[in-house]
């Protein structure tokens, strides 16, 4: 039996004041979306409308920071669990940002310089690699700078927990790259597929999103069709465990049925976390 | 500014000088209002010159060198297939004798009535459609858009003459249940929804697929809502969940306006095909059997690789050829997401939004506008008012409709729900008519003629909410 929230009854009943405040506004607390915000006549308040002035204000400060590569680099070269092999660092054709923003091709190729690094890294080594970790900056180096190192650990935790057998290449990290640009360094090292940590996009609420993306076989000029996602990994968004989970799952089936994308279907049985256990919610209870 | 040269299928000589085009694709493409994306294509005019001279040359070709000449190869291609063996010849009869330039004036004359529109659509392909809309300046866009009527119905009726629909968008970066009925419940009370409730699953496969129909059918159907639900997922999949018994009122997917395009986002027409058998086999409408939702934008045929050579609007209004065989209940141009490097700011966005709803309306879709942009474009909520209002004139089927105009789950923003009751308010429109009346029934709305909310929580939704956060004994 649920006892009458009293707060609800508080709520106007007659458009009488300026601005009116929504019974709902407390649905807050089970979401990070403007919901709830209340409205002049029917239009959003000062204080939000000035509010997502700022949190845009900041995202776009977010898309033009620039990631901290070296640091980084030896922040990995100092973790156990961390493949054998200093990482590589790498750069795609776009020099700049400014560059990066209008010319999405160079950001998917490596610049010769890395090119060529990577080729005589391959010359060097003749094991084999089963997979290739790439670190890319994409649109938010602060999703790389927050997420890649607990991402990683729960990652090769969880590959070394199953046995899985992967040898894994050096990590690669990549200023200024797109999504594609792991198809250029799976091919030039050989490996039998690529796992992309990028930075994504920089939401409002969110400028700190890591995405993950699977390419079996990868090699230039392939299609987003080939490939796995995973995506808002974050403090606030999917757990590190669970987007590990996911990422296993997906790279044992990727090396099962030798092909990622359309075709291979992410079947773990993933509901994701809820805050009501089942799959009801509070407006058909 | 080119040198004159036996290649060229096209030329204009101004004064002394000579210029040429080497076939209609690039005449198309440097006849293009100005933007990022045919820049990095390399496909744009060099000069505005060069524009303007382009616009003039187009304006004098013949419609009907656009049926003979295919701008993807016929062999290669099954949506210039599509396009070339649809065409409606009885339908283009009233037009056939008219040059690209004469087109405009007939769309902007008298003659052209909304009837008479409605009457020569089939015999409008989507490269006529395009060729056009490059030399219009914005305002015919809206006027010619506004003349076209475009009715489409499942649970309700939309595209009506001064109605305003949008997509309710309650996405979670986590799936979360309770986090999308909160915003479901935002969006109900702020009188959106009725285009569609619309969910972008964070984890894209069949099981959560199933599990976020299931659970926007129990709301639809608990609130008695006169609209449709949908999960925005590869139509493979949907396919699956049909198969699996889940309750799919509508089949979503992405489309582009080349086959290799569409090879990228892993379908053909085939596949489409099946999934609208499928939704169909279902009989789930109740006023209307559009089962189909599209979501198109410029630029993702080129950031597939697969443009052909041809300017980014072009691609676009071939993509409406792709929708026009499935008869959907919604087409939406997703204009200012996909980034600078395509549309690089407010001013493009903007371009585009009202080309691509002119072009989808004159061929004969429920066009709809996701009104929004990205962090990294150079635009801001300033230039979404301008959009949002210039496609509220020109009579836009739907826009989106998110709390706050945030979404948290794709990272970019689009119009928000007040959005919507501000384009209502300011130009008098209505929600689709079915979904106004249920707005009147639950007391959500005070006045739908003055579009005024009721200051009190609905009882129905009283009691949801009470549950969720009064306290338990």
């Amino acid at each position: 039996m649920s006892t009458p929230d009293s707060t609800l009854k508080k709520t106007p009943t007659e458009n009488t004041e300026p601005v009116t405040e929504n019974a709902w506004s407390k649905l807050t607390a089970f979401t990070d979306a403007r919901v709830g915000l209340g409205r002049s006549g029917i239009s959003v308040p000062t204080k939000h409308l000035l509010a997502f002035q700022l949190a845009h204000a900041q995202a776009i400060d977010a898309v033009h920071a620039q990631l901290n590569i070296d640091e980084l680099a030896q922040t990995l070269s100092q973790q156990a669990w961390a493949p054998a092999g200093k990482p590589l660092l790498l750069h795609s054709l776009a020099v700049d940002r400014a560059t990066y923003l209008q010319r999405p091709d160079y950001g998917r190729r490596l610049n010769n310089k890395s090119a060529q690094q990577l080729d005589a890294h391959r010359a060097k080594n003749t094991q084999a690699y089963d997979l290739a970790i790439v670190v890319v900056d994409g649109l938010s180096s602060l999703a790389i700078e927050q997420n890649t190192l607990p991402f990683l650990r729960e990652l090769f935790h969880q590959l070394d927990n199953k046995k899985n057998d992967w040898t894994v290449a050096p990590i690669c990290l990549v200023e200024q790259g797109r999504v594609a640009i792991g198809d250029d360094v799976c091919e030039r090292l050989n490996a039998q597929c690529v796992l992309v940590l990028i930075g994504e996009r920089p939401g409002l609420s969110s400028p700190d999103s890591l995405g993950l993306y699977l390419t079996w076989g990868g090699k230039v000029g392939l299609t987003d069709a080939y490939r796995n996602c995973i995506s808002n990994i974050r403090p606030a968004g999917m757990s590190y465990p669970d987007a590990a989970r996911k990422a296993v799952y997906l790279l044992n089936e990727a090396r099962t049925l030798k092909l990622s994308g359309v075709k291979l279907k992410d079947r773990t049985d993933d509901n994701a976390i809820d805050t009501l256990s089942d799959n009801r919610n509070f407006l058909v209870e | 500014m080119s040198h004159p040269h036996s290649s060229y299928q096209f030329r204009h000589v101004l004064g002394g000088k000579t210029f040429g085009f080497v076939d209609l694709a690039d005449l198309m493409a440097k006849a293009t209002p100005a933007r990022s994306g045919d820049r990095l294509a390399g496909v744009a005019a060099e000069s505005a010159e060069e524009r303007a001279i382009a616009q003039m040359t187009l304006a004098d070709v013949p419609l009907s060198l656009f049926l003979q000449q295919a701008l993807v190869p016929y062999e290669d291609d099954e949506i210039t297939r599509l396009i070339l063996d649809d065409h409606d010849k009885i339908a283009f009869a009233e037009i056939s004798h008219l040059t690209v330039g004469g087109f405009r004036d007939w769309l902007l004359s008298d003659l052209a009535t909304s009837d008479k529109l409605t009457s020569i659509r089939q015999g409008v392909t989507p490269e006529m459609a395009a060729a056009v809309s490059k030399i219009m300046r914005n305002q015919d866009l809206i006027l010619i858009a506004k003349k076209c009527h475009v009715k489409s119905a499942f649970r309700n009726t939309l595209g009506l003459p001064g109605h305003l629909s949008t997509r309710l968008q309650p996405n979670h970066p986590t799936d979360d249940l309770t986090g999308i009925a909160a915003s479901m419940l935002d969006g109900l009370l702020y009188a959106n929804g009725d285009a569609v409730i619309g969910i972008n699953p964070a984890t894209d496969n069949v099981q959560q697929a199933t599990r976020l129909i299931k659970m926007m059918d129990e709301v639809i159907q608990h609130y008695e809502i006169p609209t449709q639900s949908c999960v925005l997922t590869h139509v493979t999949n949907t396919i699956e969940c049909i198969d699996q018994g889940a309750p799919v009122d509508l089949v979503f997917q992405s489309i582009g306006g080349t086959q290799a395009t569409n090879d990228s986002f892993g379908f053909n027409l085939a596949n489409l095909a099946e999934a609208q058998a499928a939704a169909l086999s279902l009989n789930r409408g109740t006023v209307g059997n559009n089962v189909m939702y599209f979501e198109t934008g410029q630029g993702s045929a080129l950031s597939a690789n697969a443009h052909h050579g041809l300017d980014q609007q072009t691609c676009e209004a071939r993509a409406y050829a792709v929708a026009r065989k499935f008869n959907p209940l919604l087409v939406n141009t997703v204009v200012g997401f996909i980034g600078p490097e395509y549309l690089y700011d407010g001013k493009e966005i903007t371009r585009a939004g009202l080309e691509d709803h002119f072009c989808g309306k004159l061929l004969g879709l429920p066009m709809g506008c996701d009104v929004c942009y990205t962090n990294h474009a150079q635009a801001d909520q300033n230039d979404m008012d301008n959009l949002l209002t210039l496609l509220g004139v020109a009579g836009c089927t739907f826009v989106m409709g998110i709390p706050g105009s945030d979404d948290i789950m794709l990272n970019y923003q689009t119009t928000s729900f007040h959005d919507a009751l501000y384009a209502r308010r300011v130009l008098g429109l209505k929600p689709a008519p079915e979904f106004d009346l249920w707005l009147d029934k639950m007391q959500i709305v005070q006045n739908s003629d003055q579009f005024t909310l009721n200051a009190r929580l609905p009882d129905a939704f009283y009691h949801s909410l009470n549950r969720l956060t009064g306290g338990h004994s």
